[in-house]
């Protein structure tokens, strides 16, 4: 069997996903109507963001643990990926928001802390590019990757919920799915997590090819 | 263990007495904090009691948050090199880091209380639970030198130190300081201290993580 099959997975549900979120039967919810839609993008991009940066984290640690510059390289494309779809679940929350809160960007925790959490990795990236020696760059730049993202955690997880939050699941609001959501709708949402992490592994792994061909001409 | 604390201690004392040495580093710092009140206080031209609470609490921990990260960014490039390399013969990377942390932390807890009671003199004193007031600021040093520490070791590594630091560490420290600020806040307008307690678990639990990450990760960092 070739080596593949996960690449026309996420194809496959992807296009379940995209089918189903514009065209299938949602509940009609106050306020919400037909923008409960977005709950198909708009969180999984962020779940995925979060298992991308995970990731990244782990392949920093085993950097640290061998030494070896492939999983730093690896260890950078994941964090990449993460900053597109972190962008990508901004844009298509501030979209949200227009239409349910009333303005693009409310003064809400959860998106301060996430724009900080950016501001995070975006310094990562700056960190990474005042190195010229490699492994000097891999191995800094690792550690605080590592940094990052024990901060980041707290900073996603708990900050907001200890304040009043527009977004569910925090400041004491139920969490989405007590309410809004019925079986049929979580048919399509559990999938689009698992298509939306696959299509950002698939990303990655496309850009640490590159990668490696880059320095394969290097050298 | 007796031997590692008595090389802990060592270490302690030696950042002491480096500090004492080049007193114009410390006496900096000191000035540093003082005219970075005097110039709130003149460019509000407030008189005292003028300001309202929330922005008397956010001015003091935004002076205090750059005082941080100008007294803590230089605690790994004021000594070079060579003689760092010789410490790194002597003791263990675990050691070196913790006696920064600790001689950071100390520093830290002096120029948060200095920078308070000249706050405090010249802009008023509008809290209301002094106590837990004092105790937040403690907290606030200890997190303060604790995640700083190491951002500064990262930074000291690169080509531009004094921008990085001030990158990498703003996004970093930001959860303490909202966390902090919201301690401070309570303190201010004398609520129960039942009201503070998750935050300042919170806090304590921050400090924890990233302690423990220092001590894991220094390590790595020194051998470059």
């Amino acid at each position: 069997m070739n080596k593949n099959w996960w690449k026309a997975l996420a194809v496959l549900i992807l296009s379940y996903v995209v089918l189903k979120g514009l065209l299938g039967v949602v509940p009609r919810q106050p306020i919400l109507n037909e923008s409960i839609r977005n709950v198909y993008f708009h969180v999984p991009l962020w779940f995925a963001m979060i298992t991308l940066l995970l990731t990244s984290a782990v392949y920093s640690i085993r950097y640290l643990r061998n030494g070896r510059l492939g999983d730093d390289l690896v260890a950078v494309e994941f964090a990449n990926t993460a900053i597109l779809f972190g962008l990508l679940g901004c844009a298509t929350g501030s979209l949200w928001a227009n239409f349910t809160w009333g303005e693009p960007w409310p003064n809400d925790p959860k998106l301060n802390c996430v724009a900080v959490g950016m501001l995070m990795y975006l310094a990562y990236l700056i960190l990474r590019g005042s190195f010229d020696d490699e492994q000097r760059r891999a191995r800094i730049s690792a550690v605080y990757n590592i940094f990052a993202f024990a901060v980041f955690v707290p900073l996603i997880f708990i900050v907001p919920r200890l304040t009043d939050s527009l977004h569910p699941g925090n400041g004491g609001n139920p969490a989405f799915g007590k309410y809004d959501m019925d079986s049929n709708m979580r048919m399509v949402f559990y999938p689009a997590i698992i298509g939306f992490t696959l299509l950002g592994v698939w990303i990655t792994e496309l850009g640490v090819r590159m990668r490696r061909v880059k320095m394969a001409l290097d050298d | 263990m007796t031997k590692s604390v008595q090389q802990l201690s060592a270490l302690m004392r030696k950042e002491f007495l480096l500090e004492w040495r080049q007193r114009y580093a410390l006496n900096g710092m000191l000035l540093y904090i003082v005219g970075a009140v005097f110039v709130c206080y003149l460019s509000f031209n407030a008189r005292r009691g003028q300001l309202t609470p929330i922005v008397w609490n956010t001015l003091f921990w935004i002076i205090l948050l750059f005082t941080a990260i100008n007294a803590i960014a230089k605690s790994f490039v004021q000594e070079r090199a060579g003689r760092q390399l010789y410490y790194y013969t002597l003791a263990s990377p675990q050691q070196i880091i913790l006696s920064k942390i600790l001689y950071n932390m100390a520093l830290m807890i002096v120029l948060a209380l200095l920078g308070f009671s000249i706050y405090a003199f010249v802009l008023g004193n509008p809290v209301n639970d002094v106590p837990l007031y004092i105790l937040t600021l403690l907290l606030g040093a200890i997190g303060f030198a604790a995640s700083l520490t190491l951002v500064s070791g990262i930074a000291s590594k690169a080509e531009n130190p004094a921008t990085l630091m001030a990158v990498l560490s703003f996004p970093i420290i930001l959860p303490l300081l909202l966390m902090v600020l919201k301690i401070s806040k309570n303190a201010l307008d004398g609520l129960d201290r039942s009201v503070s307690w998750n935050e300042i678990i919170i806090v304590l639990a921050v400090d924890a993580i990233v302690l423990t990450l220092s001590w894991l990760l220094f390590p790595f960092l020194w051998r470059s």
